[in-house]
């Protein structure tokens, strides 16, 4: 039970009572929250919202992340990880290279390959099914979560066929669910000014609705904390809130904090604590219909992270191996965990730890 | 819980038992809340302080050996040092150049220095920098009356009139000599840290408390801790803050994982409901990082530390986050916060700002 004189005092009393009769909140409501000087007010908000949803229940998952490749044709000004095809640190990885990392890793019992890398100026759509057949060989056990909505349609765009049957190929090749990167901020605004060759907001939904349609599900993400306002922030929210009342098929929303160094944003400054859990917490209270919301440790640092599981995340994330994409970007974490570092860090937290697998459901390995 | 906050609002102090319940069973949020609402109350609302300074070492060799300790050398180690005036000197030019008001400085247990050469540091540094000089420690100080087979008292004295202005509160670890005979055996008694500080306010000094929690104590000699601190200011209203930091245990002899930051935001804000007598609360960014600091102001800190020129010590032990005054002042204008830079004694160096 809140404390409505607490609310009453930060002139949010309506939106606790709406929040308490589960009601959903408009985009004003998301402004005034975010507006609000108080981050535990928010914060208990979100914290209930979690706790009906979850109880104490922390989730985290036991995977392996693989970059294929960081050759982009895109040249996103927030990236500090795509690099042009001949640059020194360009690379691309075979596959015998894939599967050696997999290999590599076979001594850990991991549930998930997740996969993503930069948009290729020529690789094939048969090379992407041959390394997704390949992980399968290798771990014929693990669920692959493979390929943004941005490189599908960049597939598509090179294989010169639609979304649709790219989808259904590298579903066959053993692609199990897509991540949720390339969504950054839909606004056509920030679009224009830090990504103009990458597929569009609106392009990003309707690959995303046509992958849900043919049962493939997905994550979502939000790239903030760089020139966006909260109202962008804001309406992109509302943007995946819709297109899940029509499909249902968002699995996870990852708000991820921009990493400035090494990118071209000129004057751009990390995000603070208090923006990334009050970011966290509104995230929780708008997506009244997307199950899970992650802290992913990798670019809010652990110590964050586990203060987050109490701002309305209920996903820690995972063991992941290598992490580049943040770090090269300046991400000070560290680039793996454990199991028992990651069950240990959320138990302190004060939460139950659970395995999964990319889908939620419970895993037990051992 | 709530009746024992709103006994707080009408001047009714928590006891030991209500703060052990809140701490242990208090509500997250409410725990900040409540710890958050009482900070707002007693300091300046609308500000965050913090202090231009630089921490240093004038000595790394110590045969105290405190097991939770990275910085110390034993005496005849090839990396041990002692610095000299003209070392000394660069660094409070640095400093001063910086806009720095103050130095913190502090040492290890040496051996074999006697009290004059404090004294001749003290008046090489006050007769040259127009700085502000917050050196030593409880434990040094005891240290120092040991060797010198003076008291506590005298050497207080006699370093106050070498041109020592205030006493930092470390040495302070976990104010239970239970807990101080298995992480730091050679080092001062609880007692002996309680009176060094009591002695230092009766001569007129300002001194800051700490705590380094996280390494062998059980949480209830943290609330302990804490009582023992309140006791005291009842009796001289001598501290002007309290800094609790968690232990970090590379390159030292206790083997733990950290406490986590949810343990150190709790700590945080009890520290603010039981510490009624105290003004102001640190958030250390220095051993938990920027962002975990920040979000500490809303769980009772007040204050954000210092800029930190220079520091040895917790780099020791793995952990050296690095922030600059931009820097600082941006993640208190981020928080809500107006900053401010102010003294040892928690004055506005710019009266107008």
């Amino acid at each position: 039970m809140l404390n409505y004189s607490w609310y009453r005092k930060l002139e949010l009393e309506d939106v606790c009572k709406k929040i308490e009769a589960r009601e959903r909140l408009t985009l004003e409501d998301g402004e005034r929250l975010f507006a609000c000087p108080d981050l535990l007010a928010v914060g208990a908000l979100a914290h209930q919202v979690r706790a009906r949803l979850h109880g104490n229940l922390a989730y985290y998952v036991m995977n392996q992340h693989i970059n294929y490749s960081n050759i982009c044709v895109n040249g996103c000004k927030f990236c500090a990880f795509g690099r042009e095809r001949g640059d020194p640190l360009a690379f691309q990885l075979s596959l015998n290279e894939v599967a050696r990392k997999i290999k590599d890793g076979l001594s850990t019992l991991i549930t998930e390959v997740h996969m993503v890398g930069g948009c290729h100026p020529d690789l094939p759509l048969s090379y992407f099914e041959d390394v997704v057949k390949e992980i399968k060989a290798v771990r014929p056990d693990v669920l692959i979560k493979a390929f943004t909505v941005v490189e599908i349609a960049h597939f598509a765009k090179l294989e010169g066929c639609s979304t649709r049957e790219v989808l259904t190929r590298l579903r066959s090749a053993g692609v199990d669910m897509l991540p949720g990167g390339g969504a950054e901020i839909f606004s056509p605004r920030i679009r224009a000014l830090l990504c103009p060759a990458k597929l569009s907001g609106e392009g990003w939904l309707n690959v995303a609705r046509e992958a849900h349609q043919l049962g493939i599900k997905s994550n979502a993400t939000m790239l903030y904390g760089h020139l966006e306002t909260h109202r962008e922030r804001l309406s992109h929210m509302l943007a995946l809130r819709n297109l899940q009342d029509e499909t249902n098929g968002f699995v996870c929303f990852i708000p991820l904090p921009f990493q400035p160094m090494n990118t071209k944003i000129e004057g751009a400054e990390p995000t603070t604590g208090v923006e990334d859990l009050k970011t966290m917490a509104v995230s929780r209270l708008m997506l009244d219909n997307i199950p899970h919301l992650k802290a992913y440790w990798v670019m809010l640092t652990v110590k964050l992270a586990q203060v987050a599981l109490n701002f309305g995340a209920d996903d820690f994330d995972g063991t992941i191996i290598e992490e580049k994409i943040g770090h090269m970007a300046g991400a000070e974490s560290e680039q793996a965990l454990t199991r028992s570092e990651l069950e240990r860090t959320i138990r302190e937290a004060g939460f139950e730890p659970v395995e999964r697998n990319c889908y939620f459901q419970r895993v037990s390995n051992y | 819980m709530q009746r024992m906050v709103d006994n707080m609002k009408i001047g009714r102090r928590l006891n030991f038992e209500e703060a052990w319940k809140l701490y242990e069973e208090g509500e997250f949020h409410s725990l900040g809340h409540w710890a958050h609402q009482v900070r707002l109350h007693k300091c300046p609302a609308d500000y965050v302080s913090y202090v231009v300074d630089r921490n240093i070492n004038y000595s790394n060799i110590c045969v105290c050996a405190c097991r939770f300790c990275a910085f110390y050398r034993a005496p005849d180690h090839a990396d041990g040092y002692v610095l000299s005036h003209e070392e000394l000197g660069n660094k409070i030019e640095e400093t001063l150049s910086l806009g720095g008001t103050q130095i913190l400085m502090q040492g290890g247990h040496h051996p074999d220095l006697p009290l004059s050469f404090y004294e001749e540091m003290l008046s090489f540094i006050k007769s040259r920098y127009p700085i502000h000089i917050h050196a030593f420690s409880p434990p040094e100080i005891v240290h120092f009356s040991k060797l010198e087979n003076i008291s506590s008292a005298h050497v207080i004295a006699k370093l106050r009139a070498a041109g020592l202005d205030s006493i930092p509160g470390g040495g302070a670890e976990i104010l239970v000599d239970s807990v101080r005979s298995r992480v730091s055996p050679n080092k001062c008694s609880a007692g002996e840290w309680l009176d060094v500080m009591e002695q230092a306010h009766k001569q007129g000094m300002r001194t800051t408390a700490t705590m380094m929690f996280g390494h062998l104590e059980h949480p209830k000699d943290r609330l302990q801790h804490l009582f023992a601190l309140r006791d005291l200011q009842d009796r001289t209203g001598g501290f002007t803050a309290f800094i609790p930091w968690a232990f970090q245990s590379k390159n030292t002899a206790i083997h733990r994982s950290p406490e986590t930051a949810v343990s150190y935001l709790r700590l945080l804000a009890i520290s603010r409901l039981v510490l009624d007598n105290f003004d102001n609360i640190q958030a250390s960014w220095v051993t938990m990082g920027p962002k975990v600091a920040q979000v500490a102001l809303h769980f009772g800190a007040n204050d954000f530390g210092s800029t930190m020129i220079e520091e040895n010590v917790v780099a020791a032990a793995g952990v050296s986050f690095r922030l600059s005054t931009e820097e600082i002042r941006r993640i208190i204008q981020t928080a809500g916060f107006k900053p401010r830079q102010r003294t040892m004694a928690y004055q506005w160096v710019n009266p107008k700002e």
